[in-house]
């Protein structure tokens, strides 16, 4: 499991094996169906859902203009109940933050809540490094972790997996990282849950620091805020002695009133429930004193920009860091369910992968620059949004910088991209069709010829155009194009059998 | 009523019958076509595909082409979507970057007056009922552009319904993708292909006789995967059914 997916080939490639698995695409297929169904019908039971999407959005733009703001407020909420607030520039800085604490602690070992910015940074990996052994609590990030694996949903990590593959990643890994499965398990879903929860127990009750993220954090009362379906996240949160949460800056939100938005709107976009069964929130340490706060003994929050201001700084692009991640647009996306999540070649997969990643990474690898092109622009991501993200608004723009290149910020410097290789043959076919339709003669001569000599053109085509005819036919050229029927019947006045 | 027929590059080209069946169509509704024969493309392929810049001439030449009429019809939800949301876009980017309201102000005119076919029928013509018949099954297949970008809703459907002879039946996973989604068709050709089988999957579970879209682009797609297929559906135009009478039938 990589953070960096470095050497990843561009999306079709990636999604060729994906599409041809037959069991993959099952699973997939069965998963994102159902949730997409339950979700729908969340949604509608809110008559007021239209304006809880129009607020989340207006809370987070008002966030992200004033986001210097309202972190300076957020560091001295937490300063003051206690905590440590640290700020990490990209991945590196942050896992390094992260390793040093662990460090001071004397310990070895961490018990992780689920959190997709500690896998945007690799930090597992990181901490391996240097001898810290991190485990995965989420049942679903457990199964990854267990699988040697790479999560391939932000929600749902092992989405790709059904019940026999997990229990026999249950039988086999089990063991070499802790309480082993138990007997003859089967692939019940009661068994399976029985068996992650012997096994974790043991890492919950011997662990002395817990590593999170966090789904939100209140600048006004320096609160931070941790939504989910199990319960181990809140094990993590309240039996460690030392907790680390690693959060994106794009995660705040000004004042704790404006939590009651997303309360709403992030259970039943994401898992279709009315409200989340965990919410946890704590506010600094409840060590420290007269001022202390309710959170753990010791409490450190990493800030992370990691590519994020500089995705700030694009005027179109910027509108992907309003994202909760509840993952509504993957479960909704044909293109994701036939793809898996494994081809985006990011732990943010599906449309707002496709979006977030080649702004936070820049569009310099093969991957990056592919990521933009997975996508058929059907809107369905647009329309289930639940921060109202015009994913294929930012697609298209990031098309555009693929292409033609252009201004972006790149740490923080403003920097003129060239447009990508690989892209000359299709540029100058671009630039021809334009010419031609330009200049409306030129059609029509190539309409002309092409009519003329229909009875050449074959239905499957050799060369690039093997990627339309391999798998569907041409339709057949016809005898006149409309504008010469127009010409010739004077808009259907003289041909006979039309009526006028 | 003086209309001016966009018919769209693709549909000029290769399916000239949309075109015919538009404008019998229309006059039987009473309305005058006009072919405004330097018409071409309306640039939604280089737009989407990331060449703005390439597309923003096109639109220019849209807007001198079209610019003078009182309304302009498409029956591709794609290339209306194109005209309607992309050029107001554009406009905001050329404003964004610093050249100006121009590029907004030569688009407006031909924003606000364009309409797909369906709308026109519906919301300006205020007809439901075209008089059409066509004594076929058919099930009905709305495209992503004229569902979510234009926000068709169901007019295309009431006029089906309206239509004597034919029967409508529903779409399993209608408001799917088919996977064509432009050059995505070429660029993505194994994801777009999977797409495709499904929605053809998806309309042979009707045993309707007929696949009704009201753009050709995606037809052509969801047509060409059927006969590779060798399904016996047919994919036929919106248009071609609404133009279908009982002196005249279409196939
Ligand atoms: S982009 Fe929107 S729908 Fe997708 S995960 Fe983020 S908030 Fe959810």
């Amino acid at each position: 499991m990589s953070g960096t997916f470095v050497g990843m080939p561009a999306f079709p490639k990636a999604a060729h094996d994906a599409v041809h698995n037959e069991t993959l695409r099952g699973n997939l297929r069965h998963a994102t169906h159902t949730i997409r169904a339950k979700r729908a019908n969340a949604v509608a039971e809110l008559s007021d859902w239209a304006e809880l999407r129009e607020a989340g959005k207006r809370i987070k733009d008002h966030t992200l203009r004033h986001l210097d703001r309202y972190l300076v407020q957020l560091e001295e909420a937490v300063t003051a109940a206690g905590g440590t607030v640290h700020w990490a520039a990209d991945a590196d800085e942050a896992n390094r933050i992260v390793a040093d604490l662990v460090k001071a602690t004397g310990e070895s070992e961490v018990v992780k809540v689920k959190s997709m910015a500690t896998q945007e940074i690799g930090l597992n990996e990181a901490l391996e490094a240097e001898g810290i052994r991190a485990y995965e609590t989420d049942l679903a990030e457990l199964i990854v972790q267990l699988g040697k694996d790479r999560p391939s949903h932000i929600l749902v990590p092992a989405i790709h997996r059904n019940r026999g593959e997990i229990r026999d990643i249950f039988r086999k890994e089990m063991s070499e990282w802790g309480r082993p499965a138990p007997e003859g398990l089967t692939d019940t879903p009661a068994e399976l849950a029985e068996a992650a929860r012997l096994h974790l127990r043991e890492k919950f009750l011997r662990a002395k620091v817990g590593i999170s993220g966090a789904n939100f954090m209140i600048a006004e009362t320096g609160t931070l805020v941790v939504v989910e379906s199990e319960g181990n996240g809140r094990m993590c949160l309240t039996l460690p002695e030392t907790l680390i949460s690693v959060v994106g800056i794009e995660k705040i939100l000004p004042t704790w009133r404006d939590l009651e938005v997303f309360l709403q709107t992030l259970p039943r976009s994401s898992t279709a429930e009315r409200m989340n069964p965990y919410t946890s929130m704590w506010t600094g340490t409840s060590d420290g004193g007269a001022e202390a706060g309710d959170g753990p003994r010791h409490f450190h929050l990493v800030l992370l920009d990691n590519g994020r201001t500089d995705t700030l700084a694009d005027e179109v692009g910027r509108q992907a860091l309003r994202c909760i991640r509840c993952s509504a647009c993957l479960n909704v996306c044909p293109v994701y369910e036939r793809a898996g999540g494994h081809a985006y070649g990011s732990v943010y997969p599906g449309p707002i992968g496709a979006i977030l990643s080649p702004q936070l990474r820049g569009t310099a690898s093969d991957i990056d620059a592919s990521l933009p092109y997975a996508s058929s622009l059907c809107g369905a991501c647009y329309e289930v949004c639940p921060v109202a993200i015009d994913i294929p608004e930012v697609l298209v723009h990031l098309r555009e910088r693929v292409v033609e290149g252009g201004p972006v910020t790149r740490e923080g410097n403003k920097v003129v991209l060239q447009p990508a290789k690989g892209h000359a043959a299709e540029r100058a076919a671009m630039r021809a069709a334009r010419w031609a339709f330009t200049h409306p003669g030129v059609l029509r001569s190539g309409q002309r010829l092409a009519s003329r000599t229909r009875r050449l053109h074959p239905r499957t085509l050799p060369g690039p155009g093997q990627a339309w005819s391999g798998s569907r036919d041409l339709p057949a050229v016809p005898a006149e194009p409309f504008r010469d029927w127009w010409q010739r019947t004077n808009g259907g006045k003289t041909e006979k059998g039309t009526s006028k | 009523m003086r209309v001016a027929l966009f018919l769209t590059c693709v549909n000029d080209t290769l399916y000239p019958d949309t075109g015919r069946a538009v404008v019998k169509l229309l006059t039987r509704l009473g309305v005058e076509v006009d072919f405004p024969m330097a018409q071409t493309c309306c640039g939604q392929a280089h737009y989407n595909t990331g060449y703005r810049h390439e597309a923003e001439p096109l639109a220019r030449h849209f807007s001198d082409v079209f610019g003078d009429y009182e309304a302009i019809v498409t029956p591709s939800g794609s290339c209306g979507a194109m005209v309607r949301e992309l050029y107001p876009r554009m406009g905001e980017r050329a404003r964004a970057e610093g050249r100006g309201d121009t590029l907004a102000a030569t688009l407006a005119p031909v924003v606000q007056r364009t309409y797909e076919l369906t709308e026109f029928l519906v919301d300006v013509l205020g007809v439901t009922d075209v008089g059409a018949y066509y004594p076929h099954q058919v099930t009905y297949h709305p495209t992503c552009h004229g569902l979510r970008g234009l926000g068709l809703g169901d007019r295309p459907r009431r006029l089906l319904q309206a239509v004597k002879g034919l029967e409508l039946v529903e779409l399993p996973g209608a408001e799917e993708c088919c996977g064509f989604g432009g050059t995505f068709a070429l660029k993505n050709a194994d994801v777009s292909t999977a797409m495709g089988v499904d929605k053809v999957r998806n309309a042979e579970s009707t045993g309707a006789e007929v696949l009704c879209a009201a753009d050709n682009s995606c037809l052509m797609h969801i047509g060409g995967t059927m006969t590779r297929a060798g399904s016996d559906m047919r994919p036929v135009h919106l248009a071609e059914i609404l133009a279908s009478t009982e002196k005249e039938p279409a196939a």
